[in-house]
């Protein structure tokens, strides 16, 4: 004869059991859902509506080893978050163009771009920027001095920036420079400035 | 009461569910189609495996229970079986297992010393089983090595591998242990390996759970490193105890650990004293940029190296090179042994083929250091010495103007600066001018000349500290 105390506490557990699995599979379900409506494919957004503002970009230019503050009218959006997307977006421009002082590889985009309180930016480049970007010391820190300095000059409040490279952290960006961590926006002004001073 | 025991039972439950259970008994079987791992079962006593599982990687394959008996089809052959029964029918011919047939939920388990006599008849070749490491070997899967010790200085054990291998390696005090989970390693006639070093007295091979290991005994520190797409595996001491092998042969005990410091450096407290450290970045697989032609950075880096240790010798100042051949080196490890080593200045060579001059560069440290006490921040280490390295790359600037040749000091993101705890800086050679490559020796030595007269200038206050 099982005592009935330990009757109740096994039906308790197996209730219990069952609320878990229950619950579980509702998650499961709620999991395919988004996961299917992350595989759709998001065409790319145009340019956000804006006034026109006047900004600098921080353009690398290879042949000087060096940084160039360079003025340009682009529409901008008064939430932050779009700002630094048009700003990218602006500055990668300019590498695309025919004529272009400091070259990326093919394919070369910014995946996507987040600001993460207090003052973290995130700037997620895709794999074909990493893959295809020139190996070297310099060449590297111009492209990701380049990018943060263009950031930090039109966006107050950016403490901070990561880069990741397809979401995920990676080492270097093509061997070189350190992308394993966040890096702080005054060492990277810092950096930027002595690349103003050209070589 | 009642609710009492209720919440114990839940509270063991849950200790169950979030404590560790022990290491999970398995089974590993090579073969040409696949290496793959089961997981043991004991039914009183006995060990089994499922017949199944054993075979699906290997081929097409299907079961059928019906009430005690359980048939199974592989690649067009019967086996038959019944629950609680020792003998089964496997191609027509009648074999008695081991222990009886296990028929649970559908799943037919078979003992595991009976694998030898059913795979062969299914598969219709040969197997051989290592029963006690619970290892089965199908046809000739096995994979095998050689081990040689080359008679160099320092001596380095290189083991070759009939096939690509990736162990997990592990190393401490007196020992390099590797392990296979993955392949089929088998080992010589006997367990113990000698060889005729003080250094690498031996080696011991052994084989458990369904894995083999490979230990090499030192006496002093080793590390290991990869080549020929990981068929060979080359061990030695690292370059700053190599520098002091013929002082550590000696010892017949292992060293003891170093505090603070990785298991496969000296202590500073043993080592001999360094000038300059030199790194030449990249080597072995990771090659860094590809410059004009065949032209590697990794070659380029140790040419300079080379070089600038060449040149401060006849100075009088004594180098250690971080590498000083095509080996591959985390920048981790490449901190650890220049820290190990308290020099007074650390010098890191890169080579691009982008722009034209030598860069200097000094540490960009991606934060201020937060704690400054006795233990620093692996990150930041380098935080005491920013102005004493910045003012070294100034002045190493400085005298490479001579060589008329486009010269620029600056900071990096550069690995792994941040984490040197002496004065430290990183040396980018570019071509001279941008019509011409990086790859000319006279300019290579130019260079390293340069940097040579310009440390040795600064040596009194390099040796003094910042």
């Amino acid at each position: 004869m099982i005592p009935r105390h330990l009757a109740i506490a096994v039906a308790v557990m197996l209730a219990i059991a069952l609320g878990m699995s229950f619950f579980l599979w509702r998650m499961r379900g709620r999991g395919s859902v988004s996961e299917s409506a992350i595989g759709r494919t998001v065409p790319v957004a145009p340019p956000a509506p804006g006034p026109t503002e006047q900004v600098t970009l921080y353009v690398a230019h290879d042949d000087l080893g060096a940084l160039r503050a360079v003025s340009a009218l682009i529409p901008l959006p008064s939430d932050r978050q779009q700002r630094g997307e048009e700003l990218l977006r602006a500055l990668l421009t300019v590498y695309g163009g025919k004529s272009s002082p400091h070259v990326l590889g093919n394919g070369s985009e910014v995946r996507a771009f987040y600001l993460v309180e207090p003052g973290l930016a995130v700037i997620d480049l895709n794999s074909a920027f990493a893959d295809g970007h020139r190996s070297g010391v310099l060449v590297e820190e111009l492209t990701v001095a380049s990018l943060a300095r263009t950031l930090s000059a039109n966006l107050p409040g950016v403490t901070q920036i990561q880069f990741l490279v397809d979401g995920k952290q990676r080492d270097t960006l093509a061997g070189h420079a350190d992308l394993s961590g966040p890096y702080d926006i005054s060492a990277m002004n810092q950096l930027a400035e002595q690349l103003q001073g050209g070589q | 009461m009642a609710r009492r025991l209720q919440l114990s039972l839940l509270l063991f439950a849950l200790v169950l569910l979030v404590s560790g259970a022990p290491e999970e008994r398995r089974l590993s079987i090579y073969s040409n189609a696949a290496n793959y791992s089961l997981a043991v079962q004991s039914r009183q006593g006995v060990d089994y495996v499922g017949l199944l599982e054993a075979l699906e990687p290997l081929g097409t394959v299907s079961a059928k229970a019906s009430g005690h008996h359980w048939k199974l089809r592989f690649e067009g052959v019967d086996g038959e079986f019944t629950d609680g029964k020792l003998p089964a029918k496997v191609r027509g011919a009648n074999i008695d297992l081991a222990a009886s047939f296990v028929l649970e939920n559908g799943r037919g388990l078979v003992p595991l010393s009976s694998l030898p006599i059913l795979l062969p008849r299914f598969l219709g070749g040969p197997v051989t089983f290592h029963e006690a490491a619970r290892r089965l070997f199908v046809g000739d899967a096995a994979v095998h090595f050689t081990a040689q010790i080359s008679k160099g200085d320092p001596p380095t054990l290189v083991v070759n591998f009939t096939s690509p291998v990736n162990p997990t390696i592990t190393t401490e005090p007196g020992r390099l242990a590797m392990r296979f989970t993955r392949e089929g390693l088998v080992g010589p006639a006997t367990s113990t390996i000698t060889f005729a070093s003080k250094a690498i007295p031996s080696a011991a091979f052994q084989e458990d759970n369904g894995a083999a290991a490979l230990t090499i005994f030192g006496t002093v520190p080793l590390m290991a490193s990869f080549s020929h797409d990981n068929r060979t595996i080359t061990i030695a001491p690292p370059p700053a105890t190599a520098a002091l092998a013929p002082q550590h042969a000696a010892p017949t005990s292992p060293p003891a650990p170093s505090a603070g410091a990785p298991s496969n450096v000296s202590s500073p407290a043993e080592t001999r004293r360094y000038f300059a450290v030199i790194d030449a970045a990249h080597g072995g697989s990771e090659s860094g940029a590809a410059l004009a032609g065949q032209l590697l950075e990794k070659d380029i880096t140790l040419a300079v190296a080379r070089g600038l240790r060449q040149e401060l010798a006849a100075r009088q100042l004594s180098a250690l090179l971080v590498r000083d051949g095509d080996v591959a080196m985390t920048t981790e490890q490449r901190a650890s042994l220049a820290n190990a080593v308290h020099p007074a200045i650390y010098v890191c060579f890169h080579a691009s083929a982008q722009g034209a001059g030598v860069r200097v560069f000094s540490s960009l440290l991606p934060h201020p250091a937060s704690n400054p006490g006795p233990f620093a921040e692996w990150e930041s280490a380098q935080s005491a010495f920013l102005m004493s390295s910045q003012k070294v790359a100034a002045r190493l600037g400085a005298a490479l103007q001579t060589l008329q040749v486009p010269v620029h000091s600056l900071s990096a993101p550069l690995q792994p600066l941040n984490s040197i705890r002496t004065t430290a800086v990183a040396i980018e050679i570019a071509p001279p001018d941008l019509s011409t490559g990086p790859g000319s020796t006279t300019y290579q030595d130019s260079v390293a000349r340069m940097i040579a007269i310009g440390l040795a200038a600064m040596h009194d206050e390099l040796e003094a500290g910042p």
